[in-house]
Order: C-alpha cells, then sequence, then structure tokens
C-alpha cells in the first residue's frame, strides 16, 4: 500500500470519527430538551428494547445450554462440576451476555433505526421538520439514541437470567449436577463487582450502538442503495467497535 | 394603463414583453418595504455544475409570484435557497431585509416558524396518522389547550377536504390526498409566507382545482405572500400575480401570467408553447444519433 493511500485513508477515518464525535455532542444538547417528550423516549424503548426481546431470549437461552455443555465437560476432567453455575454466570455476565446481545441489538435494533431514519431523510421527512422550525436532532435522533441506551442494559440483563435458566436446564436437569452446588457456588463466587462488570459494558455498548445507528441513518445518503449501504455500515462497525471496546473494558476491570 | 413594476426593458424603459438574451432582467421595481424576498446576484454551483448565475429576483409581499422553467433549471434549489436550506456560494437572499447568511440557525428556526412549506412529495412524518402530522406544528410551538388545537387542524383538513380522513396513516393515502395533508400542515400555523414546490404535479382535476382556489382564497382573504414554483403553466397563470421564468441558470422573462402568453420570445414561447424545439434543448448532450446507432452494428 502506498503512503498517499495510507494516508488518505488514515484522513478518512480521522475525519469520520470527527463527524461522529461532533454529531454525538450535537445530539447531546439536544437530549434534555428530548426528556420533556417522555412518550417519544419510551415508544423508542418499546421499538429497540421490546420488539428484541424474542431473539434475546431465545440467543440467551441456547447460549447459556451450550455454555453449560461446554463447561460441564471441561470442569468434569478437573472433578470440578459443582463449579458449573460460578463458570455459567461469570462467563454470562461479564462477557457474553453484555457482547452477544449487543451484536443482535445492532443487527436487529440498530439497522431498523438506521433504515428508519435514512428513509425519513430520503423522503424529505427531516427537511420538512427543519422547515417547521422543529430540530430533527432533538425529535428523531435522541429519542432513539436515549431509547437504544436505556434498552441495551435491559436486554443484557434479559439475556444473563435466560442464559443462566438455560445453563441450569442442561446442567442440573440433563447433566445431573447438584442443584444445590450449583447455585450456592454461584452465590458465594459471583460479587456485585462482576454484575457491575456487566452492566457498565451494556451501557457503553449500548451508546456505541445507538450512536453508530442514529449517525449512519442521518446521513444516509437519500438513496435505496444509500439506505442499504448505511444499514450494513451499521452492523459492521457496531460490530467491530463493540469487540474492541469490550477489549478496552475487560482489561479496565480486571 | 400597465403598473409601472410590470416588466422593464435592461434599459429602464415599459415593455409589453419579457426580456432576455446578455441583457439581464430587470425585476419588477418595488420598494425595499414592499419586497418579502430578494434575491440579489445570487452564484450557485453543485459539485462544480452551475446552477445560477448572477441570479435576481424578488417576491413581494401579500402576492402570489409564480416561478416557472424546464426541469432541471434549479427552481427546487432556488427554493432551498430562500428558506436557508442552501447558501449560495456569490450574492444575498435576504428574507424580509435579513440576509441569510448573516443568520445563526436560532434565527432561522425563528424565521421558518413564519414561514410555511408544501414538499414535492409532501413529506408527511409517517409514524404520525393524519391528524398528528397537522397538529405537529402545533404541538411543538404552541401550548394550546387540546380542544382548541383539535379544532384548529379539523378546520384545516376540512378546508382540503380531508376531515374524514384524520385518523388515517400516511401510508393509506393516494398522493394527491398526501399533498392535500401537507398543505394542511403547512397552512395551521398561519404563516405569513407560503413555498409551494410543484403543488399540482400529480393531482386529479378536482384536487388541482382545490388546490389552485385554496391558494388563491389564502392569499386574497389572509394576505399570505406565496412562492408557487411549477411548471404547470395553465394552473400558474391562474393565481400568479408575478412570474419569473427561469433557464440556464438565470432569470429570462420576467412579468404578470398574461406577458409570458403574450410573448415573442423564442424561450418563452417554447416553454408555453411545450415545444421540443427551440432555444432549451429537449436532448440532453449526446453525439450524433445516427453515428451512435452505427457504433453498435459495428463497435
Amino acid at each position: 500500500m502506498s503512503a498517499a493511500l495510507s494516508d488518505a485513508l488514515a484522513m478518512r477515518s480521522v475525519r469520520k470519527v470527527g463527524a461522529v464525535a461532533v454529531f454525538f455532542w450535537r445530539m447531546l444538547a439536544q437530549c434534555g430538551p428530548a426528556l420533556a417528550r417522555p412518550r417519544l423516549i419510551v415508544n423508542q424503548i418499546y421499538n429497540a428494547g421490546a420488539r428484541s426481546l424474542v431473539i434475546i431470549m431465545l440467543s440467551g437461552l441456547f447460549v447459556g445450554m451450550v455454555l453449560a455443555l461446554q463447561g460441564f465437560d471441561l470442569l468434569q476432567r478437573f472433578g470440578s462440576e459443582e463449579a458449573l453455575g460460578t463458570a455459567a454466570a461469570l462467563a454470562l455476565l461479564k462477557e457474553l451476555s453484555p457482547v452477544i446481545t449487543a451484536l443482535l441489538f445492532a443487527g436487529r435494533a440498530g439497522t431498523s433505526l438506521t433504515s428508519e431514519i435514512g428513509l425519513m431523510r430520503a423522503t424529505d421527512q427531516l427537511t420538512a421538520m427543519k422547515m417547521m422550525a422543529v430540530d430533527p436532532l432533538r425529535y428523531v435522533a435522541a429519542p432513539r439514541f436515549l431509547g437504544g441506551v436505556v434498552a441495551m442494559p435491559l436486554l443484557g440483563a434479559v439475556f444473563s437470567v435466560i442464559g443462566l435458566f438455560g445453563a441450569h436446564l442442561v446442567g442440573v436437569q440433563l447433566m445431573g449436577v447438584d442443584r444445590g452446588a450449583f447455585w450456592s457456588q454461584m452465590q458465594g463466587s459471583v460479587g456485585v463487582k462482576d454484575v457491575a462488570e456487566g452492566v457498565v459494558k451494556s451501557a457503553v455498548f449500548g451508546l456505541a450502538c445507538s450512536l453508530i445507528a442514529v449517525y449512519e441513518g442521518y446521513y444516509a445518503e437519500p438513496t435505496a442503495a444509500g439506505v442499504g449501504l448505511a444499514t450494513t455500515r451499521t452492523v459492521v462497525a457496531s460490530s467491530v467497535l463493540v469487540l474492541l471496546l469490550d477489549y478496552v473494558l475487560t482489561a479496565y476491570f480486571i | 394603463m400597465r403598473p409601472p413594476w410590470k416588466l422593464r426593458r435592461p434599459d429602464g424603459a415599459l415593455c409589453g414583453h419579457c426580456v432576455t438574451g446578455p441583457d439581464k432582467p430587470v425585476p419588477p421595481a418595488a420598494s425595499a418595504g414592499d419586497v418579502l424576498i430578494d434575491v440579489r446576484g445570487v452564484d450557485y454551483a453543485i459539485e462544480g455544475h452551475t446552477v445560477f448565475e448572477g441570479l435576481d429576483l424578488s417576491v413581494r409581499r401579500g402576492r402570489i409570484t409564480g416561478i416557472m422553467g424546464p426541469s432541471g433549471t434549479g427552481k427546487t434549489t432556488l427554493l432551498r435557497l430562500m428558506t436557508a436550506q442552501s447558501a449560495p456560494d456569490r450574492g444575498q437572499v435576504l428574507v424580509w431585509g435579513r440576509d441569510l447568511a448573516t443568520l445563526s440557525s436560532a434565527q432561522v428556526f425563528a424565521m421558518r416558524k413564519r414561514m410555511g412549506m408544501l414538499f414535492q412529495n409532501g413529506a408527511l412524518l409517517t409514524d404520525l396518522d393524519v391528524f398528528e402530522n397537522v397538529a405537529f406544528p402545533l404541538r411543538e410551538h404552541t401550548d394550546l389547550p387540546e380542544p382548541l388545537l383539535r379544532t384548529l387542524v379539523l378546520t384545516k383538513l376540512q378546508a382540503v377536504g380531508l376531515r374524514g380522513a384524520a385518523e388515517l396513516a400516511p401510508a393509506e393515502l393516494s398522493g394527491g390526498m398526501a399533498r392535500r395533508v401537507a398543505l394542511a400542515r403547512a397552512i395551521v400555523m398561519d404563516p405569513e409566507l407560503l413555498i409551494y414546490d410543484e403543488p399540482f404535479v400529480g393531482l386529479d382535476p378536482i384536487s388541482r382545482g382545490m388546490i389552485v382556489r385554496l391558494i388563491r382564497q389564502m392569499n386574497e382573504a389572509l394576505g399570505i405572500t406565496s412562492v408557487v414554483v411549477s411548471h404547470d403553466v395553465p394552473e400558474l397563470s391562474m393565481i400568479a400575480h408575478d412570474s419569473y421564468l427561469l433557464s440556464g441558470g438565470r432569470v429570462v422573462a420576467t412579468g404578470t401570467p398574461q406577458d409570458l402568453r403574450d410573448s415573442t420570445l423564442p424561450v418563452v414561447r417554447q416553454f408555453m408553447d411545450g415545444s421540443a424545439e427551440g432555444p432549451v434543448p429537449f436532448h440532453y448532450p449526446a453525439p450524433d444519433y445516427y453515428q451512435s446507432l452505427l457504433a453498435v452494428e459495428d463497435p
């Protein structure tokens, strides 16, 4: 790769990060006024959160079940099957639940946000709002962003609970791990700090995914192809950013 | 006798027809207080393509001004400049005597509260029903009690004949109905200036006649200044007090619709008669047709 090309790519990346930062700052300024219309935010929590529940619960169940199978196989080699509850809980709360929920959120709610806002832009709805002296950042972007930020930790919590249920189902009911040992070891080993790590990760991932989804929709090229590309960028950028942030946050908490 | 603001030649003499060519047309003369929108020497280009070059145009208070021109001449772009959605590369756009380029975004928003705009496609908010679409500006900018708000919205919907459609979603409306709802939304704040972007396109004759009457009634009864961008000559002729014909990035003719109809200038005649032959090319620039066909057979 030539130096000129790598410089151009670097400059483009810096510009993009700068543009997202400016957008984030401008939208944050509109979050306060947006709170004056809580109905809009509640609607968006419903759209981003409640409508993602089925996929989150199904995924949580299967991830928990697989985790129990793999965990049982591993722990059995050391004669420590009773620690299955602890292993499943820590893996789910600290890592799997925030990350997988965020990836699913980017695929389900993020794409929905981007395409919705992109279509609003393509059909002049955002311009119409500006012409009615209504800032679309306040009416469209901020409520959707806040809705996503609130919904993500809630979805993460649901994922964890269902995941633990799945792990219990396989570990205790199927593989015969002692029910008392499963829950008591989990209770003894999992602390508030572990739960907090998952909550913080979910909140940060929710913020990142919502910001990218809203930004990409807001600046989507107002054509069918443009909205499609913006939706794709949302999934790719959100997924990569979630994994990157996961490493940073994990390093911070350890 | 022809009023003095009507057609003038570049030398200032009154003219029975339109002016065009290298001589820049002189906008209808009007006192400064009489002019609501003043476009002065505007240059504007998009991605290197010149849209306007030295555009001069004024919209007088309390009148209906029609802006006509072939497709692609920048009529909608001109509306964007007038509403501060875009800024000219050179020149000034003054609205209510204020240069739009000098206004902060808060001042632009304050100014927009005094104007209404009808978009080509209606631009209704798809997550709201018809009633809420019309109520949207009122809810955002006023604290009116619900009964009064409801009365206002239903009054406007009745004016466009769609009171019965108040509970429908935008997706359930035809294109014409969506445009009428958008018109109700544009007038619900009782603006001083109404801007219409192709208001007659795609409407059936009944709806078109209704929109024509409505634009005229709002002007006559409420004194609302209107800017109508359209290439529907018959409809515009029925309502416009002043008309501008754009072509090639500048105003090529001004006057009343009757003046334009009577004009003998080739560019005006071509537009008025809908002829493919004339100064405005119908075909996009291309190599010789015959040679192109032969090239297909013998690549």
